[in-house]
Order: structure tokens, then C-alpha cells, then sequence
């Protein structure tokens, strides 16, 4: 009686694992990987193991992606020193350009840029030897 | 979507720091070119004839530059033979690195190439000198040797003029610097767009007005290919912090670059200060305002053991060796002055010279020399030189400084 009682409790907990997968799929898709390619030159590379290009995917989260968040989302995954070089309170440290699909970010509501899929985003230090 | 050009119908690629216009590509890399051709011609940088040296570092202000000057030379009819001429300090890791794209450079523009190197010059490398003294004064070694070797590579070269990247935000924070430590010789003169003459080769900055952004958007858009890394052996903090500020201030109002250099250029400062006299080294034979030039002094520390003389704030040290140039000097039978200064300072300092702005003056060279070079410090990604001014400029005060410390006047030219 017990054993059984046991099982079905088992049982029950399976049923909520199984259940809450599917819910976190469902969340997956409505809130989808967002692939961007970011990219480092200028010696902002040096920040990040010196690789200049980084295809990633960022997570799907409920509100859009702008640019205020893939700063905070680089700083935590891609820099991997000195993360004061690149992030000064909520904006890139001045003297880093930030340029969207080729263009100047100043053009594209800088911080409030809402990123789309395949978006380029390159950020170019000024702060190394001329 | 971005912005349309406010000069044509592509979009706009640059919001202009100076202006806040928006351009597309073609009008941006017009308005560029244009405004540095502009610059040229209102200061008369150049005649037909001249053998220009580009100071050519790898860096992106220098790699700008020769593209650049090969445009306009080519659009306007310059007329000049343009050179690159890059420095190796012997800087392993570093400047070997950004010497390839110097050689890249030569290829992609089409422009002979020359390279001078500390260790034919000196007969030694940085990294040589770096091991014989650390890395606390080296960048002052390094600051003073670009500064001749630039202008003996040129000679060698048989050109006329030099020209380095010096671009619109180093000027400024030069003039920052200046302001903070009071030193109005050079304030005087760190905004000139031409310096140097009287036996050295002129030196122009044709990028005096052009922004930073500008030239790594231009750099950037245009492909250029060129070096980023800073030297290995020198963080410059003092010029690192007029830098954190200048862009601070660009960030508040563009416009404060070019703000700050109108105010250097509008100083009125009473001419009180003396130009040295123009002489040549009585040992390497190079132009030079002192019986023996700097590069000779620091040289000589370097081979006697004795690095540090050179440099300016162990005392001790440099008594002694005061002694023995003295000994040497009257050897060579030179004709020493002594000299016994209480004079003033020159510079409006109220402090007693030797206690109080005699270190000011020449601690400020230590830190100057490469000061005025590059942000990074002196080897900070220059083939392009420091300021063109530094070493006759500082002459002034640090002499008189000196001559209160020692009966030597002209051998001790820190
Ligand atoms: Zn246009
Ligand atoms: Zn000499």
C-alpha cells in the first residue's frame, strides 16, 4: 500500500516535470533565440580572448532585444577582461563606436535600437594606439 | 531604419561629431578628404617639390593619414613625393607586429617605405633598454629617440617635411594636459600646426581638425587595415586621464574638441621665454639646441650603467654623474659657463626653483616626452611621432631649472 502510494506520488511528479517541459517549449517558442552577429576591432577584441567575431544566439526573452541589453548580455558573456574598457554605467565607455548594420549608432536611437534577427553590431575601440 | 544623407538621397552611414550632420558613405569620405585638403591649404603645409615623410606607425591615425595624403595629392596636384617612414623601437610583440602592416601599407598605396631602427640608431632596443631599467621611465627613452629617429630617417631620406596622425582629440588633450600642469611654454605651442624648423625638419599635423571618430569611420568604412594593440610596456595614466575626459566631454557636446583647441590657439601668453640657441651635438653631430643633445645624454646613461641619470628624479644620482661629464667636459676642453641660478623660473612659478617647480618641469618631461606622443604612452603606436615640439619646447624651463642645481649648464639638458 505504501510502495503503492509511493508510485502514484512518482508518478504525479512525473506528470508535472512532463507538463512544465512542455510549457517551457511553448515559452521557447514564443519567446526565441535571436541570432545577431557582434563584432570587435579597434582592440575592443582584446577584451574578449581576442576574437573579433561572434555569431551567437541570444535568448528569447518576453520584451524585445535593444541594444541596452546586449550590452549587459556581452559584458556577462563575451568580455572576458576588463569589462570597465567596454561598459561605462549603462552605455559603452565613450570613445567605443557602435555602429548597427554598418551605420553609426547615433543614426539608429542608440540604446533604444530594438535588435532584429541577423543584425550586425560592431563595436570599434578609439581608445587604442594611433 | 536609419536616417537619409542631408547631402544626397543614400542613407546616411555617420552622424559628424563636429557638425551632427548625417552623410552617407561617398559624401562622408568627400567631406573628410575636403576638409583636411582645406586645412593644408589655409595653413600652407606644403609646396610642389617637397619630399613629404609620413610618420607611419601601423596605427590608425597614421595609416589614415598616408591614404589620405595619397588622395588629395594625387586629386589636387600636390606635387609631392610622399614617403612612408615608420620607427622600430625593437619591440618584440608589438611594434614587429604593426611593422607588417606598415609593410602592408606600402604595398596597398603604393609608397616607398623606409624603416630606421633604435638599434642601428643606438645601438639599442627597447627591449634591451627595458630589461636594463624596468618599466618606469622607459617610455622617456623611447619618446626621445622616436623624436630623432623620425627626423634622421627623414634627412636620410632627403625630405623636406614630416607629417604625423596627430589627430583633433590628442591635440586637445594636450592642451588639457598643459593647462593642468601649468605649463605654458608648451601650451603656447602644442595647438601649432607646424612645428620644429631652424635646422630640424618641419612637422605638420594636416589631421589638426579631424576628429578621432571620423578618421576609424573613414579607417572603418574604407577597409584600411591597420594595427591596434597597446605597447607592452607603457600605460601613460596622466594622458589616460585628459583622454577619459576629452571623451567625456565629447559625449556631453562634440563640439568640445574642437572648442578646446580654439582656446590653446587663443591664448595670449607674454613672450618671456627665450628659443634656444641652434646649435649641433658635439657627439652625434645631429642638430641640437645644447652642446649635447637629449638623445646623447640618455645614451650615454644607458652605456655607462647608469640609466637612470638621464631621467631626472634621483638626485644623488645625478650629481655624480654631473661630476663626471664635468671631468669629461673639461677634457674635451668645452667652454662651461657656470652658472648660478636664482633667476625666476621663466614660467610664472612663485616657488622656490629648485625645491618646487624645478621637479615640476622635469618630472613634466618625464611624463611629456612621450606625453605628446600617443595616448598609449610613447610607444603607444608611433612611427608617428611625439608632438613635434616636446623636446626643444621643455628645453627651456627644464634648463633654467636645471642650471640652479648644477655649475653644468651645457652638458645637463634634461
Ligand atoms: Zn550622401
Ligand atoms: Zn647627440
Amino acid at each position: 500500500m505504501d510502495s503503492n502510494k509511493f508510485t502514484s506520488a512518482g508518478a504525479a511528479h512525473q506528470n508535472t516535470t512532463r507538463q512544465s517541459n512542455v510549457d517551457l517549449k511553448l515559452k521557447l517558442n514564443k519567446f526565441k533565440m535571436l541570432p545577431v552577429t557582434v563584432e570587435f576591432s579597434g582592440g575592443a577584441e582584446l577584451l574578449c580572448g581576442n576574437v573579433k567575431k561572434h555569431d551567437v544566439d541570444l535568448p528569447g526573452q518576453q520584451n524585445k532585444w535593444q541594444i541596452r541589453n546586449l550590452l549587459v548580455w556581452i559584458k556577462d558573456n563575451l568580455i572576458q577582461e576588463r569589462p570597465e574598457l567596454f561598459l561605462l554605467g549603462d552605455t559603452v565607455r565613450p570613445g567605443i563606436l557602435v555602429l548597427i548594420n554598418d551605420a553609426d549608432w547615433e543614426l539608429m536611437g542608440e540604446l533604444d535600437y530594438e535588435l532584429q534577427e541577423k543584425d550586425r553590431i560592431v563595436f570599434i575601440s578609439t581608445l587604442h594606439g594611433g | 531604419m536609419p536616417r537619409k544623407c542631408g547631402n544626397c538621397t543614400n542613407n546616411a552611414v555617420l552622424k559628424r561629431p563636429k557638425t551632427g550632420d548625417a552623410l552617407c558613405k561617398d559624401c562622408f569620405y568627400w567631406a573628410f578628404e575636403e576638409e583636411i585638403h582645406q586645412t593644408i591649404v589655409d595653413a600652407g603645409l606644403f609646396s610642389p617639390g617637397d619630399t613629404v615623410a609620413i610618420g607611419a606607425s601601423g596605427g590608425k591615425d597614421s595609416t589614415v593619414l598616408a591614404h589620405t595624403m595619397k588622395v588629395l595629392n594625387d586629386r589636387h596636384d600636390y606635387g609631392l613625393k610622399l614617403i612612408l617612414l615608420s620607427v622600430d623601437e625593437g619591440i618584440t610583440g608589438y611594434r614587429d607586429d604593426s611593422l607588417e602592416t606598415v609593410k602592408r601599407n606600402q604595398q596597398q598605396y603604393d609608397l616607398p617605405l623606409t624603416i630606421v631602427s633604435y638599434e642601428e640608431l643606438y645601438g639599442w632596443t627597447m627591449d634591451a633598454i627595458v630589461e636594463q631599467i624596468g618599466l618606469k621611465n622607459n617610455c622617456t627613452f623611447c619618446g626621445v629617440f622616436r623624436r630623432q629617429a623620425l627626423d634622421r630617417g627623414a634627412m636620410k631620406l632627403g625630405a623636406t617635411k614630416i607629417v604625423t596622425g596627430h589627430n583633433a582629440d590628442d591635440i586637445a588633450e594636450t592642451v588639457i594636459m598643459n593647462v593642468l600642469r601649468g605649463d605654458i611654454a608648451r601650451l603656447r605651442r602644442c595647438t601649432a600646426i607646424t612645428t620644429g624648423a631652424d635646422g630640424y625638419l618641419p612637422r605638420c599635423k594636416p589631421f589638426k581638425y579631424a576628429y578621432e571618430k571620423e578618421i576609424v569611420m573613414y579607417a572603418y568604412f574604407k577597409q584600411l587595415d591597420y594595427f591596434s594593440t597597446e605597447c607592452i610596456y607603457s600605460p601613460n595614466a596622466y594622458r589616460g586621464y585628459a583622454r577619459t575626459y576629452i571623451k567625456d566631454l565629447e559625449k556631453i557636446r562634440p563640439s568640445a574638441i574642437i572648442d578646446i583647441i580654439h582656446s590653446g590657439e587663443s591664448l595670449s601668453v607674454k613672450k618671456d621665454v627665450k628659443m634656444p640657441q641652434q646649435t649641433v651635438c658635439s657627439v652625434c653631430k645631429f642638430v641640437s639646441s645644447n652642446e649635447v643633445c637629449k638623445a646623447c645624454v640618455l645614451l650615454e646613461g644607458l652605456n655607462k650603467g647608469r640609466p637612470r641619470l638621464g631621467i631626472g628624479k634621483t638626485h644623488k644620482e645625478r650629481r655624480k654623474w654631473e661630476e663626471d661629464l664635468a671631468e669629461e667636459a673639461s677634457r674635451l676642453s668645452l667652454h662651461n659657463t657656470a652658472v648660478s641660478g636664482s633667476s625666476d623660473c621663466g614660467q610664472g612659478c612663485a616657488r622656490d626653483e629648485v625645491n618646487g617647480c624645478g621637479s615640476v618641469f622635469v618630472g613634466a618631461d618625464e611624463d611629456d616626452v612621450n606625453g605628446d606622443g600617443r595616448r598609449n604612452g610613447c610607444c603607444g603606436g608611433t612611427g608617428s611621432g611625439g608632438c613635434g615640439t616636446t623636446q626643444r619646447e621643455n628645453r627651456m624651463p627644464a634648463q633654467k631649472v636645471i642650471t640652479a642645481r648644477t655649475t653644468m649648464r651645457n652638458l645637463l639638458d634634461f
